[in-house]
């Protein structure tokens, strides 16, 4: 009946999935021993000269910087989200830290081998023939990218997708036009700390009419210790374009908290369409609470032109705290804004996270899909935002938010938010908060399936809505990750 | 009738291939079973034995323990058993945990199916399966060899196509839950199956298809436990042997002849007989 050959495949498949399933420990929790440049820790305008300086950067973005710090230095750190959060001390972390290499390398060859090494190890080789076809990288760690692979190829159709600074520098009129025009350094307090001190980050262009043809992703890896890391995306899709982008993040296992405060910017214009995922593995801390990342992350797109589309998806399941609402602003008429996210915490994680959707244009919709798990001792809130302007009618919005519990020393908590200004807008929140039951696991146990096979064929449906709108190449990632951020929490 | 066809599709599943089909050995053994849930005792004093080949059916009126007996043999853990014993072709089966049962062939049919949001029936169905193959030492069905197995199978109890891309018994009605209990059941085919009020809530057209799928999974090598509240299944499947469950004591076990006798008498009849007897 199976053809041997595809059977013993399928096996070793499957033993893979379970050998990944069954490791409890945190897998990309290793360190890479590479010299690394760093400024001194601290923060002032002499060290964002130092970071502007090092970068070489164009005055008018060293005083934007330097704009920021100042306004920052006039803000406290919010304190209306449902977490506690221990107080950081902004002068210990260390604002840049690269990984030495010679030259800026001009082909893979030029790559400093340990650090192919380390992303070999991640699973995202730099090499464009190993990598799966139809997906561009770039690489940052620390505070610089590495290699943005596929960028010649993309050039062809007039794509720009580079690194930050080389789009300071080769692009220095887009990044100005763009940079703060959708989260300006006044926006809040982790965005003004982002604008004075960000590092690296992806740029892309994506211009008229053109569908790019490859999913775009930035892998973001956290190396040094003490170190913060501030990365900028801009991400700007001309008229009638549509690209898909995708960001990892991953980093070693320690026992001090590591900060990770970053901006991502999206403008999408007329008729364009862009679809934003992210599967989030930063470091969560280990089953006391000790240490992990606290993702801090500003994230938020632009509706400008009429028709234009933004969706976000996320899955969530790394770090200590997140703090974190990817929002659209649906200026354009009859624009439209997705949200959709699965956010898992287990042992000590806190996560507070959502979206807001602010309507504008006339005849624009958003939707807004939650699924938060919690597992363990967690506390796990969603918070969204629906906020629709005088002038904007016709306005529709759906926004589903589930939670599901598994256990009873963890929390689950929804802070919806409606604020409508025009009578003939339709807002509709639906919201539910379920447990696993036992009748749900021995109904499976029964049909021959154990108890953590249940759990986890549970789980991936509850999220399958959101998983579905991942790029088909992260889905299966983001199915595996899930099992792994719920191991050992049943039972 | 396409008994014969069916048995020779069945013996050549290497599993059953390796009992001698002409001889019936014992399946089931239950000994002096008392069982309790959160301290109250439900079933006093089982004793059962099953042998392959046969149908046993067993009655009994409301809260008499049926389900109890049903989910104890099953494994699920909040059923005490306070004392006797259940062995399972000689293995205690008392010991093993719910799943190891479920992959040594045995199958309960709820009275109760659960729902399973955003689970796939196709998807649960292949986890099912395939672990009972890992279990067997048989390597996972490639997706095509699955989808085919499946067709099959929902064939041969008439199961509606589309319910197996909806999700696990989501939105389904109480007819096409049962059904869907016998469509796994024709899937896992299981050695020892038990069926736990399958019947309820059925019209006569769904009953007809459920006893028919029962009917053909059935053969020299498995055994099927019905457990009814009314005779009229019985009309279809045909048991072995009728045991009378009442007030958690098996209190009477005879051939088929016993339902029909129930079913003119009612349950009052047992229990006068077994007030009376009581005293004893």
């Amino acid at each position: 009946m199976v053809t041997s050959e595809g059977a013993t495949e399928m096996e070793n498949n499957q033993d893979r999935i379970i050998h990944e399933v069954t490791q409890n420990e945190y897998k990309y929790g290793f360190y890479t021993d590479i010299e690394t440049e760093l400024v001194p820790p601290g923060l002032n305008e002499d060290i964002i000269r130092m970071i502007s300086g090092r970068k070489k950067e164009p005055e008018w973005l060293l005083e934007w910087r330097l704009k920021a710090f100042r306004h920052w230095q006039t803000m406290k750190m919010p304190s209306w989200a449902h977490l506690k959060i221990p107080e950081i001390n902004y002068q210990d972390i260390i604002y840049f830290a690269a990984p030495r290499q010679k030259v800026k390398p001009e082909s893979l060859d030029d790559v400093d081998p340990q650090l192919r090494e380390t992303f070999d190890k991640l699973g995202i080789p730099l090499d464009e023939q190993k990598r799966l076809t139809g997906v561009a990288v770039d690489a940052v760690m620390d505070s610089v990218s590495i290699k943005t692979t596929f960028s010649e190829t993309l050039a062809e159709l007039g794509i720009i997708f580079c690194s930050f600074s080389d789009a300071v520098k080769n692009h220095p009129d887009l990044v100005r036009q763009y940079l703060g025009s959708v989260v300006p350094y006044t926006d809040n307090y982790f965005a003004a700390l982002n604008s004075a001190v960000f590092s690296d980050g992806s740029f892309c262009y994506v211009p008229r009419g053109v569908r790019c043809p490859m999913e775009l992703s930035t892998y973001f890896r956290i190396n040094a210790a003490n170190t913060g890391q501030f990365e900028r995306t801009l991400l700007v899709a001309d008229e009638e374009s549509y690209v898909s982008y995708l960001e990892g993040c991953t980093a070693p296992m320690r026992d001090e908290n590591q900060l990770h405060a970053a901006v991502v910017e999206i403008v999408s214009m007329r008729k364009a369409e862009v679809k934003y995922s992210t599967v989030q593995n930063w470091y969560p801390g280990d089953k006391e609470g000790k240490g992990g990342i606290y993702n801090f992350v500003t994230k938020r797109g632009m509706c400008k032109g009429d028709y234009s589309k933004i969706s976000w998806t996320q899955v969530e399941t790394g770090s200590a705290i997140t703090w974190k609402y990817p929002s659209c602003i649906l200026r354009g008429n009859n624009s439209t804004g997705e949200f959709y996210s699965v956010a898992v915490t287990n042992n000590h994680q806190q996560a507070d996270t959502g979206t807001k959707m602010i309507h504008i244009g006339k005849n624009s919709s958003s939707t807004i899909v939650s699924k938060g798990i919690s597992a363990g001792h967690s506390q796990n809130s969603y918070r969204g935002l629906v906020k629709v302007l005088k002038n904007a009618t016709n306005v529709r919005n759906f926004s589903q938010c589930d939670s599901l519990l598994l256990g009873d020393k963890c929390g689950a908590h929804t802070f919806p938010y409606i604020e409508v200004e025009n009578s003939s807008a339709v807002v509709e929140h639906e919201a539910t908060t379920s447990k696993i039951s036992e009748e749900q696991i021995f109904y499976c146990n029964q049909r021959g399936i154990n108890l953590e096979n249940a759990v986890n064929l549970i789980v991936n449906g509850y999220a399958k809505e959101v998983l579905n709108k991942l790029p088909m190449e992260f889905a299966v990632e983001a199915q595996k990750l899930l099992q792994i951020s719920l191991e050992g929490s049943v039972g | 009738m396409t008994h014969y066809s069916l048995l020779t599709f069945f013996s050549s599943d290497s599993r059953l291939t390796t009992h001698d089909s002409r001889n019936l050995l014992v399946m089931l053994q239950i000994k002096n079973l008392s069982v309790s849930i959160q301290g109250k005792q439900i079933l006093y004093d089982i004793n059962l034995e099953i042998k392959t080949g046969e149908v046993h059916a067993i009655m009994g009126p409301n809260g008499s323990g049926k389900s109890t007996l049903a989910t104890t043999l099953a494994g699920r853990e909040n059923m005490e058993v306070t004392h006797g014993s259940v062995t399972y072709f000689g293995e205690n089966l008392l010991e093993m945990p719910p799943e190891e049962r479920a992959r040594k062939g045995i199958f309960l049919g709820f009275q109760y199916p659960v729902e399973i949001p955003g689970v796939s029936m196709v998807n649960f169905m292949k986890t099912a399966v395939n672990e009972q193959r890992k279990y067997r030492g048989l390597p996972p069905f490639s997706a095509a060899d699955f989808l085919k197995f499946m067709r099959e199978k929902k064939d041969l109890v008439s199961f509606d196509s589309q319910l197996t891309n909806r999700s696990v018994n989501e939105g389904f009605s109480g007819g096409e839950k049962k059904k869907n209990e016998i469509f796994q059941m024709a899937m896992l085919e299981p050695v020892l199956a038990i069926l736990d009020e399958t019947d309820s809530g059925l019209d006569i057209d769904a009953l007809r298809i459920v006893a028919n799928g029962v009917n053909k999974l059935k053969n020299q090598n498995n055994a099927t436990l019905v457990i009814t509240h009314y005779q009229r299944l019985l009309d279809y499947i045909i048991p072995d042997f009728v045991h009378v469950l009442y007030d958690g004591r098996i209190v009477k076990s005879s051939g088929k002849e016993l339902a029909l006798i129930l079913e003119e008498k009612g349950y009052d009849w047992i229990r006068k007989e077994y007030s009376n007897g009581a005293g004893m």
